[in-house]
């Protein structure tokens, strides 16, 4: 018997003297069939569908890149990875491996980054929510406390007292950079005074080691200059702690905020033309820096806690076509076994997806849904894709920010999440949830242990 | 029985025009073949046999495409209308 031929789902589309729409003229696509050298095909047979695969060659090389892009305009540098990015331990391993400290936003985070096994000295604790035994506990460890607002240094000052140490504090500095909305709630602002406010009150009580300025003007900003910005009020404020208390920080903390090669929604071009680069980013924030009046042997650390752009395209999610129709108005539908419960950042995104497997080179719209019985589970609104069956595998690009870690335990289980290391082994980081797994944290009262009346 | 309107015109590229509508449409090749299987006028079953033979598809999945497939020919207005029983 002769092979039989691939099978398309046979279509007809209209011509239509179109403008070039959002998706430009590109309509043409390219199946990915392989992450690092791994056949989709393969791993999705071994380790089931939906699956979460991360390149570690990927994270490294992102990481060199924009580790190259400030080294090479500014003296000191130090990347410190943002936890609640993604904080599977090998991620974060890989990262520390490269040489980044620990960027997290609660106690549950810290607690992940000293089993990791990092210097607890070398973990940054950022957030409006540190608990009092979370800085006793980075207090006694001498960790760097990057404070959020008053309440906090009052604590801080308190348990110095009480612990009888100096703390090491930095604080949070939100600002007008030009870009809005203005990021205000976190941190004290600079432009209304309240910055100044804080620092005067760290230095006056005696008790705390102010180490650094810190802030975090927003998330995927793809302005340079915003950043521009931002460096150069905290070099003022640096530079006024000098002339008023003698005091030197030791760095400026820029926080993160890079954008990744994601498309937001509603954006007209596809997030890989409008990304500024780490060159543009890092020229934004070193020339102010450099151009300051610090002298040149005295130039404070310049710390990054670059999240998104760092990880976001390390990450893929692998999956299956469930099901196609047509909506009441004939809109194409296609029915996918990924949902928001996995993507997360599908809120914000229109993500890149690829076939898996080759088609022609007709495509069509269509919506993409997800397998959730909710109204919300929709995955793309438009996407424009060859004609995907039943049972056809695709790749879902850049979702290694974020997902991994907003994802939600709703209606099924979360699958596994696989490493593809530098040889292209790959390694499962993390197993497939299970029922037991699940249950193991409810409990039910005696009384309702028999539903017999 | 689905019948197309006589003044379909399909080029050997695959492109179709309807001069009952002005307007032009693309094929890809699946859908190239049965297009014109369904102007010469082969019925469902002789279609679907032919579809069966050739191509790795499963029944029930070329029936709902070609359920789907004539559907679209309807809203172009491609077909004769269906003949009321
Ligand atoms: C304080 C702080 N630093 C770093 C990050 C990482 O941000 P991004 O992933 O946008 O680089 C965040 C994220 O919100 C943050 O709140």
């Amino acid at each position: 018997m002769t092979a039989k031929k691939r099978y398309e789902r046979p279509a007809i589309k209209r011509l239509e003297a179109q403008m070039p729409n959002k998706f430009g003229l590109r309509t043409a696509y390219v199946p990915m069939t392989h992450v690092d050298g791994v056949a989709v095909k393969d791993l999705l047979k071994e380790h089931g569908s939906p699956l979460f695969v991360i390149s570690e060659r990927t994270i490294r090389e992102k990481y060199q890149e924009a580790k190259q892009a400030f080294t090479n305009r500014y003296p000191r540098v130090q990347f410190a990875w943002s936890y609640k990015t993604n904080y599977l331990n090998a991620v974060c391993n890989i990262f520390h491996q490269e040489g980044s400290w620990a960027e997290v936003v609660s106690g549950f985070e810290y607690d992940k980054a000293l089993a990791n096994g990092i210097d607890p000295r070398l973990i940054i604790f950022n957030g409006p929510d540190k608990h009092e035994e979370d800085l006793r506990i980075a207090i006694l460890n001498d960790s760097l406390i990057h404070i959020d607002h008053l309440e906090e240094l009052y604590s801080i000052i308190r348990l110095a007292d009480e612990l009888s140490k100096r703390p090491r504090v930095a604080i949070r500095v939100n600002m007008d950079t030009g870009v809005f909305p203005i990021w205000d709630r976190f941190g004290f602002n600079y432009e209304n005074g309240q910055a100044w406010d804080a620092l005067n009150k760290i230095m006056r009580s005696g008790k705390l080691e102010l180490t650094g300025l810190h802030c975090h003007i927003g998330t995927f900003m793809l302005s340079p200059s915003a950043y521009g910005v931002a460096a150069l009020k905290l070099a003022d404020l640096a530079l006024g702690l000098q002339q008023r208390y003698n005091h030197e920080i030791k760095y400026i903390d820029m926080g993160g905020g890079f954008p990744s090669g994601n498309t937001l929604k509603g954006a007209f071009l596809p997030g890989t033309d409008t990304n500024p680069g780490f060159d543009a980013l890092a020229e934004a924030i070193t020339t102010p820096l450099v151009n300051s009046n610090f002298p040149a042997n005295k130039m404070p650390l310049l710390i990054l806690e670059t999240g998104r752009a760092l990880v976001d395209e390390a990450g893929y999610l692998l999956g299956t076509v469930i099901s196609n129709k047509r909506s009441s108005t004939g809109k194409r539908i296609t029915i996918i076994d990924v949902g928001v419960n996995l993507l997360f950042t599908s809120f914000w995104y229109d993500h890149k997806i690829s076939p898996a497997q080759s088609f022609s080179n007709y495509t069509e719209e269509t919506m993409l849904y997800g397998p959730l019985c909710m109204n919300i589970d929709v995955v793309r609104e438009n996407a424009v894709l060859p004609l995907l069956n039943k049972g056809d595998q695709f790749v879902i690009h850049h979702v290694g920010a974020y997902d991994m870690t907003q994802w939600m335990q709703f209606i099924t289980l979360r699958p596994r999440v696989l490493l593809i290391d530098m040889e292209g082994r790959a390694h499962i980081i993390r197993q497939r949830e299970t029922l037991e797994s699940i249950s193991q944290y409810e409990s039910v009262p005696e009384h309702l242990k028999k539903i017999a009346p | 029985m689905k019948k197309m309107k006589s003044n379909i015109a399909l080029s050997e590229s695959g492109f179709v025009f309807n001069p009952n509508t002005g307007e032009s449409f693309t094929l890809n090749p699946v859908g190239q073949q049965l297009f014109e299987m369904i102007r010469e006028g082969q019925d469902y079953q002789s279609i679907r046999k032919k579809f069966l033979e050739i191509y790795e598809v499963e029944d029930s999945i070329f029936e709902k495409d070609y359920e789907d497939f004539v559907h679209l020919l309807h809203s172009y207005q491609m077909m004769e209308p269906d003949e009321q029983a």
